[in-house]
């Protein structure tokens, strides 16, 4: 009953491409040479409209002086970044928090059984209202609303933006690991229960780890939509970025430090767009093979 | 655990409808310790729903179904405990796609049955390497060949050195070529002495390796009689009808 794995290598090695596939392999060459150079061409022509249009609009000179004064830049640029700081703790604290309470919210939302229609129905609800709610609203309402009961202690303006971000967000991703959960095929859920494994240990061990690989790349999307958001906190008199760059504006009668601000954001958001898009690629590749065998 | 002597498995009038379609009809079934028994019977006859019954994925409407002499029906019994106990392996292999070979076969030892890492994976891997997939341990189950992933799952299912082995058509979802190594396999565990209910349409397979074979129509059992009896001189003229229409 032992297998050989010597005969399927075997073939692989004194292979030389024919000539039929070398002419193939020199056609498609000649093709992406072209490609390329009529792709460059049309870039070249488009930038050029882009520029001569902007350039040659009547208020181009005055526009470029309130938005783009480089030493109002570099002036606001410590401000800026100091508030860009606060938005990015409150990135990190707001993910770890989303993910936590989309994961029990998803978790919840997949119990059977009459006992848990309670905390079924609550989730089912929590997700409803904060999908359906404006960030903005559930910003005030928790930044505003909730110290009023002074029922909690003390907390920085910060603190009650990143409850209100997780709010929100948890609602959106925990739909997303719902999605995930129902997408992994029943008989590996029961597969695992026929090893005697708990519904506990099945969801642990075996079907959220299948379910967060499905949704990984739209994980990552509300990720990336959630790096913009933090800087709506700003509402709440948090000095973010975004605020910061409102007090520099007023300072400097100048608009540039907003359009440092939303130049940090997109440097921070970027790598993770790309690699959203990587993922996403390498993800559909694998499928294409797995279609074809 | 009072029955050393008892049957391994005792159904005692197990009843299963879904709706008003009655698929199973009063099943009484005794399986002994190291017996291999076959269940066959036309596509639609209950056959998986009586092995899922057994392993408490099914509920039952009524009947007894005892384990070692202990009700597992009854609904006070702690049932992940039992499935335990019980080794099950499906048509489709339902390996675990994002875990590697070793892991899979070794889960349920290491979770279940509180197994150190260690000492799970030397058992995974002596049993891998029993059926010539060593090589594979680290490898994920979408490398391997059908017949090889259903081979690493019957592993998986024995792994735990379950009481009772349970397999549903094992061979049905295979191209011909492949079928041959797992029945091999099923018939090396059944040399060792595993006790076996095993559904299967493999007529061959069941004269050859089965100790009995029960044939199943319409959630009855119609014939229950050892193999060599079953196919040469069957006794009810279902199951010869039944036979003919195999062998044409
Ligand atoms: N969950 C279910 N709900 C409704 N009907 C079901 C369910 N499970 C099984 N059945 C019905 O029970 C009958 C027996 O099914 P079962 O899968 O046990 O047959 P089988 O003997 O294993 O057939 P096969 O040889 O095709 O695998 C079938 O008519 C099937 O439609
Ligand atoms: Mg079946």
């Amino acid at each position: 009953m032992t297998d050989s794995t010597d005969a399927r290598t075997a073939t692989t090695d004194a292979w030389q491409p024919s000539t039929i596939e070398l002419e193939r392999r020199s056609f498609r060459r000649r093709q992406t040479g072209r490609s390329v150079l009529v792709s460059i061409a049309s870039t070249l022509a488009i930038a050029a409209l882009l520029v001569w249009a902007l350039v040659g609009s009547p208020g181009w000179t005055r526009v470029v002086e309130t938005f783009f004064d480089p030493q109002v830049a570099i002036a606001s640029l410590p401000r800026v970044l100091e508030g860009f700081w606060l938005n990015i703790q409150v990135l990190f604290f707001a993910s770890i928090g989303v993910v936590l309470v989309a994961l029990l919210l998803a978790t919840l939302r997949t119990l059977r059984g009459p006992v848990f229609f309670p905390l079924r129905a609550l989730a089912a609800g929590y997700t409803d209202i904060f999908r359906g709610m404006p960030v903005l609203i559930v910003l005030y309402l928790v930044g505003f609303g909730l110290p009023g009961l002074d029922f909690f202690p003390r907390m920085p303006v910060a603190f009650w933006g990143t409850i209100a971000l997780i709010l929100t967000y948890s609602a959106y991703v925990s739909e997303v690991f719902r999605a995930g959960i129902e997408a992994v095929h029943p008989s590996q859920r029961l597969a695992a229960r026929s090893l005697g494994l708990s519904h506990g240990q099945t969801m642990r061990r075996v079907v959220l780890p299948q379910a967060l690989r499905k949704v990984t790349p739209a994980l990552m999307n509300d990720f990336v939509a959630m790096q913009k958001d933090v800087g709506l906190i700003s509402v709440l008199g948090a000095v973010d970025a975004v605020r910061a760059a409102q007090i520099e504006t007023a300072h400097f009668f100048n608009f540039t430090p907003y359009v440092v601000a939303g130049l940090l954001f997109v440097l921070l958001a970027w790598p993770m767009i790309r690699f959203t898009d990587w993922v996403s690629a390498r993800m559909r590749a694998r499928e294409q093979v797995g279609s074809i065998v | 655990m009072s029955g050393a002597t008892g049957p391994v498995l005792r159904l005692r009038g197990v009843r299963r409808a879904f709706g008003d379609h009655l698929v199973l009809d009063g099943i009484d079934l005794d399986v002994a310790a190291h017996e291999v028994v076959a269940l066959v019977g036309s596509s639609g006859s209950g056959k998986s729903t009586l092995l899922r019954t057994v392993n408490l994925i099914e509920r039952i409407d009524d009947g007894e179904i005892l384990l070692q002499g202990r009700d597992i029906s009854d609904p006070r019994i702690d049932a992940d405990a039992v499935r335990a106990r019980i080794g099950v392996v499906f048509q489709h292999y339902n390996l675990f796609p994002h875990l590697s070979v070793l892991d899979n076969v070794t889960l349920a030892s290491r979770l279940v049955h509180r197994v150190g890492r260690a000492e799970a994976e030397r058992r995974g891997l002596e049993l891998l390497a029993s059926i010539g997939l060593a090589d594979f341990a680290r490898a994920f189950p979408d490398r391997l060949s059908g017949g090889q992933q259903q081979r690493a799952a019957i592993v998986r299912a024995i792994a735990t050195d379950p009481e009772l082995l349970l397999l549903d058509e094992v061979t049905s979802a295979l191209d011909p070529e492949l079928v041959g190594e797992v029945l091999a396999l099923v018939r090396s565990l059944a040399d060792r002495g595993t006790t076996i209910v095993m559904a299967t349409h493999e007529m061959a397979f069941a004269r050859d390796v089965a100790d009995r074979v029960v044939f199943l129509d319409a959630g009855r059992i119609i014939e229950d009689a050892p193999a060599r009896q079953f196919f040469e001189a069957p006794r009810e003229e279902r199951t010869r009808e039944f036979l003919t229409r195999f062998r044409a």
